[in-house]
This record gives structure tokens, sequence and C-alpha cells, in this order.
């Protein structure tokens, strides 16, 4: 007797395409998704409970391994955080504001580097991925002459940055941001214009603006659906307001436009960068700050624009050195919850492109 | 500065609607109400369509632990008016429990879980309330206060 | 390459002297070319081996294995021993028999193609009269293998992949076929030296050029390789079918793949680049007469390395995508040009007679 039956296949937590170590349950038709369950945990290191237990200043380290790929622009979120529960952002000095614009936007074009690299992997693409980890190296490079490590510079403070950056990190900068315009065309030569990438990528996994808003989509994701919705012009934070950027806003919301949507928005940081780079002033890059931060009782909420989505910190203080409440809103946790939905139905080989677009990283996701 | 409601008149609106179900918190945010728990799946879909508020993003759902009482802050945010509201529900330290908001928002469904997990608030009419983060077997919510953690 | 018919002879005529019938020493003159013709390929794979990497490299801007030896070299013997000394591992729940066998049946087959490639004048193990017949029969039975692996590997990866490259193998042996026929049509002979003497004057490429496209697309897809590598499907499979082998089991399946990666560049060398003949009829430069294996090597050369080229470009496709391209491009365009071709021979006699 010949029967069919659905085949339970276990993707992960150790698989090359989950992007570390996150498992979901795949009930298989064939080679067709009925239906995935997501496992996440793996990684689970506590941080808002070690936060419980760390001063103000000693938990700006631990952000840098939330997610992985961005470490600069997490600490930024925090930072900033911070500040606004002392009420201290009207006094960040005006370089330093800069620097962290600077910083933040180099620190994107690192982790979308990440995400265009992987995704062309995951594609079967791997020059793709060695073309863009080029660039992508060079970022890092700079980041380590900021911080002195690759992904974990801890650089950002409470009142301004570390230290300030001297002339040749600007001149190299500058060189750097020169090679991006003739980099994005071998891109989009290898990738966006290919047509074996197009045909795996357009019209497939269409979130509607709806399904995008109901599942609390940001960032990038969001703008790919349609949802014109960027932090740094809606509600600017530092010195975004004088900058001029477009926002990219894409309308198909399938894996090309989420794939597009970071190719433009790196273009977008590139053009930022270097308007920074004309405009930054001299001066001081550290505001007075009591040697001991001490927040008055209460709490704030702030976010960012980070690279894969609003990173958010709630904070909550007891007036002791130490945060009373420290909630760390990661976007793509609460992302990945919809990727069961945009992956039914679809071929598996899909769904490892889906689950990419998301551009999960797990030490957010796990915290 | 965060653009925030008119707390005066929502609050108003609010409990002429559902009667007597939401009132002003004073915090240093000025951007908080405070919400009775049974009502918060009516006060969050009336919110979220309200034509005068569109509250229609959910940024955060956190949970504190004071010393008195339980409290799940809901932070929302409009995409058409960019204003802001926090949303504050405190529940009792012996039963922590109120209802799901899943039916309004999905993206609820993986927040509601962390906080279960990690501060033990229950959710009733959640479709799938298990742990998230933690194991199945753990015992005990982490980021209560009243955590023992021996490492 | 002369040398190496004389030497054969030179053998053939040392065993009859000893006192051998000369059937025995037919048996013995096979057995040597046989081994001859395995030690080729087992250079050539690792040799590929060594090739890929650097080729990858250099299309990924970056170096590739460069320490060991010059330009690397001695990174294939690092290879070897490596592979040779890992620890190989069966599966508690696999099926162990089939499990075993499937490797080396799939190696075997590969080896098998080789038996009727000529190199060069003279230089083929068995000129056999339906030699190109011969080389598809053995080609397809390597799909076999693929599936005993999968299946007995008991690894719900394996079996997917498995399932993959039966579909996707059966589906792509048509247009290859089709696109064979072409050739034959034109030279009205199976015989592969036959095909090879029949592109003096011009190579089959030139009237057969969406025939070598359709061969060349459909030996890609036969080969398991990228872009059409989804029974490896390395994103999301993993490595498919041969996801639970290690060790020289799991080289096998890589020496199969690029032993079957020289037998169809071999195939497309013979039957649309000239075989061994010299390019415009280009025998000797300079005074100097170039060797039929030479230019045979040449060809085969260029042909590998588009096929690493392709590989190292190209995204990979999507299942159902590869079958529409199959059986609603591929089959169609070489069908047309089994008719265009029949039209055009036709034409053509009539024009001389």
């Amino acid at each position: 007797m010949l029967k069919t039956q659905e085949l339970t296949l276990n993707m992960g937590p150790v698989h090359p395409s989950t992007h570390g170590v996150y498992r979901c349950v795949l009930n298989l038709d064939g080679e067709y998704i009925q239906n995935a369950v997501n496992h996440i945990g793996y990684l689970h290191r506590g941080l808002e409970k070690l936060a419980e237990s760390r001063t103000y200043t000693q938990f700006i380290p631990y952000t840098d391994r939330l997610d992985y790929c961005s470490g600069l622009s997490n600490e930024l979120a925090y930072v900033m955080a911070v500040e606004k529960l002392m009420g201290i952002e009207e006094e960040i000095p005006e370089r330093a504001q800069y620097l962290r614009v600077i910083l933040a936007e180099l620190q994107r074009l690192g982790s979308h580097g990440i995400f265009l690299g992987s995704f062309a992997l995951d594609v079967a693409g791997a020059t793709g991925y060695f073309y863009i980890f080029r660039e992508r190296d060079r970022v890092l490079e700079l980041i380590t002459r900021v911080g002195g490590n690759r992904l974990t510079p801890n650089f950002m403070r409470i009142g301004g940055v570390r230290n300030d950056l001297g002339e040749d990190f600007f001149t190299e900068l500058k060189d750097l941001m020169d090679s991006f315009e003739p980099a994005f065309e071998e891109y989009n030569g290898l990738l966006t214009g290919n047509e074996i990438f197009q045909s795996r990528t357009k019209g497939i996994s269409v979130v509607s603006k709806e399904m995008a808003m109901d599942y609390g989509f940001n960032g990038p994701n969001l703008r790919s659906v349609g949802v014109d919705y960027d932090l740094r012009r809606d509600e600017p934070y530092l010195v975004y307001d004088r900058m001029q950027f477009d926002v990219p806003v894409t309308h198909n919301g399938d894996l090309f436009d989420r794939f597009v949507i970071r190719l433009k928005e790196m273009e977008q940081s590139v053009r930022i960068i270097k308007q920074a780079m004309k405009e930054i002033p001299e001066g001081p890059v550290m505001a007075k700050v009591p040697k001991v931060i001490k927040p008055p009782v209460g709490e704030a909420f702030h976010r960012i624009e980070n690279a894969k989505g609003h990173l958010g910190f709630h904070l909550v203080s007891d007036g002791s050195t130490k945060p009373y409440r420290n909630k760390i809103y990661a976007p793509t946790f609460v992302m990945l919850s919809a990727f069961p939905e945009m992956a039914k139905g679809t071929h598996i080989m899909d769904a490892v492109l889906i689950l990419a677009s998301i551009d999960i990283v797990l030490g957010e996701v796990d915290r | 500065m965060d653009k925030i409601v008119d707390r005066q008149a929502l609050v108003g609106e609010l409990n002429q609607k559902f009667g007597e179900c939401a009132e002003i918190f004073e915090d240093n945010t000025n951007q908080s109400i405070k919400v009775k728990p049974d009502k918060i799946v009516e006060v969050m879909k009336e919110l979220r369509d309200n034509p005068n508020y569109e509250l229609n993003l959910i940024m955060n759902l956190s949970s504190v632990d004071y010393p008195e009482n339980f409290t799940v802050v809901y932070h929302l945010n409009s995409l058409t008016y960019r204003h802001k509201l926090t949303v504050k529900v405190e529940l009792d330290k012996a039963t922590p429990q109120l209802p799901s908001i899943v039916s309004v928002w999905k993206a609820a469904d993986c927040m509601e879980r962390e906080v279960y997990d990690l501060m033990g608030i229950t959710f009733t009419g959640h479709p799938n309330l298990k742990r998230i983060l933690l194991a199945d077997d753990f015992v005990g919510h982490p980021l209560r206060k009243d955590f023992k953690h021996n490492a | 390459m002369q040398i190496l018919i004389n030497l054969a002879n030179g053998i053939r005529s040392w065993l009859e002297g000893m006192g051998l019938s000369a059937a025995s020493a037919e048996v013995i003159m096979s057995a040597v070319g046989a081994l001859a013709v395995v030690i080729f390929i087992l250079t050539h794979v690792i040799i590929l081996i060594l090739a890929e990497r650097r080729v990858a490299a250099f299309i990924q801007i970056r170096k590739g294995p460069n320490r060991l030896g010059p330009l690397g070299i001695g990174q294939v013997i690092a290879d070897v021993v490596k592979t040779l000394s890992k620890e190989d591992i069966i599966p508690a729940a696999a099926d162990k028999f089939v499990f075993k066998i499937a490797s080396t049946t799939l190696f075997a087959t590969a080896l098998l193609t080789f038996a009727v490639i000529p190199f060069s004048k003279g230089m083929v193990i068995q000129d056999l009269n339906i030699g190109i017949f011969y080389f598809i029969a053995m080609a397809s039975t390597g799909t076999l293998s693929i599936l005993m692996a999968g299946w007995a590997s008991n690894n719900k990866y394996a079996l997917i992949g498995g399932m993959r490259a039966v579909a996707q193998m059966i589906s792509y042996e048509i247009p290859m076929v089709f696109s064979i026929l072409g050739v034959v049509m034109l030279t009205g002979s199976l015989k592969m030296s036959d095909i090879v003497l029949a592109q003096k004057n011009m190579w089959f490429i030139v009237p057969q050029f969406i025939a070598f496209v359709v061969y060349y697309v459909a030996a890609t897809a036969e080969l398991n390789r990228a872009p059409f590598d989804l029974a490896e499907g390395e994103q999301e499979l993993i490595a498919g079918y041969f996801i639970e082998y290690s060790g020289i089991r799991w080289a096998l399946f890589m020496m199969a793949e690029y032993a079957s990666m020289v037998a169809a560049s071999a195939i497309a060398t013979t039957l649309f680049l000239g075989g061994w003949l010299a390019p415009f009829g280009l025998d000797t430069i300079f005074g100097v007469t170039i060797p039929g294996f030479v230019w045979f090597m040449i060809k085969l050369y260029f042909m590998l390395f588009t096929f690493l080229w392709v590989r190292w470009t190209f995204p990979r496709l999507r299942v159902d995508h590869l079958m529409h391209f199959g059986w609603k491009f591929l089959i169609p365009v070489s069908l047309a040009n089994i008719l265009v071709t029949g039209i055009g021979i036709y034409v053509y006699q009539r024009i001389i007679s």
C-alpha cells in the first residue's frame, strides 16, 4: 500500500543556515513547508538579570554581545537610554554626537554587509559573499582602530565617547567611503542583476503591510513592505536632523525587496558619513558627567534605528548605581516570531532565505 | 522630545467607553496611563483603532517587579501621528495575571511568552504560553527580585 | 603520444614472444590499459581538487591554499592523508551493506565511463561501435548509487538529497541524450573515433551550437554541479545524500564527482570540440608536431575550467525552477535542434546528389 506522510525535519540548532544556534521544526509535505515551529534560547545568557547586578557603566560591554554584528550601535542605544534617564541628552558635546553618528553608520555598513553576504551565501552564491565581505572587513578594521576589537569595541560612554579620533582615522574612513561606490556596482552585477538570484527572491514570501504591523516589524523589514518610517528622520536623535539623506522604501515586501532595501540603505549610510565628516566640529568628546552614575528615580525607554530594526532599552532606576530593571527590546526577537507564517507553504530552499531575510542574530534574539 | 498623546482627553474617552478603567499615571516620563488589568484588551484595541490616536505599533512589552506590585509596561507608538504612549498595568503580587493581547497584536505573542518565562506573569487567553528562552524544566522566574541564583 | 601506442605494441609483442596466445595477450593489455586510465583519472581528480580551490579563490579575490609547496601543490597530499586517516563512521541506524557499497559503486560507474573515451588516435581502451550509447548508460547508472547513499544513511536530509538527485538526473538525461543525437545524426555512427574523425573539416560546435549548449547545461545538472547542485544543497540539506559519510567513503563521493566531471568534459571535447584533432589543421607549429593527446588535454582543461567558472559565479536554482527549465525549455530546444539538423542533412544530401 502506498501512503504519504508528513516529514518532520529538525533544522538546527547546528545547521549552516540558521545563522547561529536557532532551531526550527519543519513539517514537510514533500519539500513544501506545512508548519514551522521556532525554538530559541540556546544562547540565552540572562543579560537582563546580569544588568541588575552591574553598574550603568559596567553594562556597556555587555551590549556589544547583543547583536554582535553591530556592537557600536547597541552601545549607542544603551548609553542614550541612560542619558535620557539622567536627563543629560542636551549636554552631549557636538563632536561626540557627530562621532556617534559616523560610528553608528559605519556599524550599519558592517551589519548590512553581513546581511548581504550571508544572504548571498544562502542562495549559494559564495562569490558574492566574498566580494561583500571585502568591504565589510575594511569596516571592521576601522572599528578595530576605534575600539581595539573587531566586534566588541566598547567605545561609547555615558555622556560622550571614550576618546577623540585622530586625523588618520578620518583619512582612512574617507578612503573606504570612496571605495564603496564601485563596490555597490559589483554587488549589483553579481547578485541583484543575476537572473537566477531574481528568480529565487522575487515574489517569494510576500509580507503585507497589515501583517508587518501586526507582527511588530521595524527597521528595514518594515520599510520593505512600503511603510515609510525611519527613526533617524522621523524622531531624530543626535545630529541626524542636520543630515541630508533619503529613506529607501520598497513596496513588494518580498525577499528581493528586503535584500535591495539594505543595499540602498548602505548607499545612504555612505552619504551620511561623508556629510558628517565634512561638518564635524572640533571640541570635547565627553560631557561633564559624575564619576558614579546615579540616575534619579524613574524610568526611560529609548530606541534607535539600529541596523536590524529598533533597538530599545527600558531602564528603571531606583536611584542607586545599578538599574532596577533593564529590559532590552530586541527587534529580531519579535520579527522572528513571524517566521512560521512567512515560511508556510514555501519550499524548504526558500525557508532558508526567508530566515536570512529577517536578518536574525541569535545573540540579540536570545539575549 | 517625544510627541505625547493628550492623556487627559484619552483617559476621559476610555473611561466613558469602558467605564472607569484608566487613569493618568504620574512618573518622570509624563507619557503614561494606568489601565485596569481586566480591561486591557478592549483598551488596546481602542488605542489601535481609534482614528484620533492610531497607536498602531507596539514598541515594547516590558515588566517590572516593584516591591509593591508587578507592572506590565506597554510602549505604544503611532505611525500616523508619530506620538507615543506608555500603558501600565499594575498586578497583584500574589497572583500576577492579566488577559493576553495577542488578538490585538501578534507581535505580543513572543513578548508575552518572554515575560511569562522570565517574570512569571500569566497571560490568560494566550495561545501558546510556554517558556521561550529558558529550558522547559527550569524552575522559577529569574527576573523576579526574590529569585535566588546560585552560580 | 605515439610513444605510448608504440610502448603498448611493444609490450604486446613481448607478451606474445613469451609464448602467450594472442587472446590472452589482449586480455593482459586491456588490464594494463585500464590501469593506465585509472591512474590518469586519479591524477586528474587530485589536480582538479586543487584547481577547484585555486580557481575558486581566484574568482573570490582570495588566496586559496598556497602554503604547502609551490602554488600549494603539497596541499593535495595533505588532503589525501587527512581523508585516509579519518575515522570511518557508519551510523547505527544505517542500512550498513548498502551504505558501504554506495560510495564504491558510484565511483566505479564514474570510472567505467572512461572505457570509451578516445584520448588520442588509437588511445582508447575499447573503441566500441556503440561508444556514446555506452557512455550514456554508464553515466545514468550513477543515479542509483546516489539514491542508495541517500536511502541507506537513514537520515532525512540525505533522503531528500537522494530524491532530489534522482528527479533531477532523470529529467536532465533526456535533453542530454537529445543533444548528443544531433551529433550522431551528422556522423551516422555511435563510435567515438568516427565522431572525432567526422570533425576533420569543421568541429561540431559550429553546426550543433545549440546542442552544445544544451549538452553543457544538462551535463552540469547530471554532475550535480552548481548552479544545479540541489542534491547537495549545502544551505538547506548541508551535504545532501552524503551527509553521513566520512573519511575515505566521503572522499570517494568527491572523487566520483570530479571523475564524472572529467568524463563529461571529455565527451564534450570529443563530440563538439574535435577530440584529439588540432584546430584549423595546425598539426605542426614551427616545425614541431604537437601530438593529438596534448590537444585533447588542452580542450579538456578548457571545458573543466568552464565548469569551475560557472560553479563559482551563479547562485543555486530552486528545485521547481530547475524542473521547469529542464522539461519546458531544454527538451523542446533539443527536440527542435534535432528537427533542424534532420532538415539540414536532407537539404544537404539533395544538393550533393
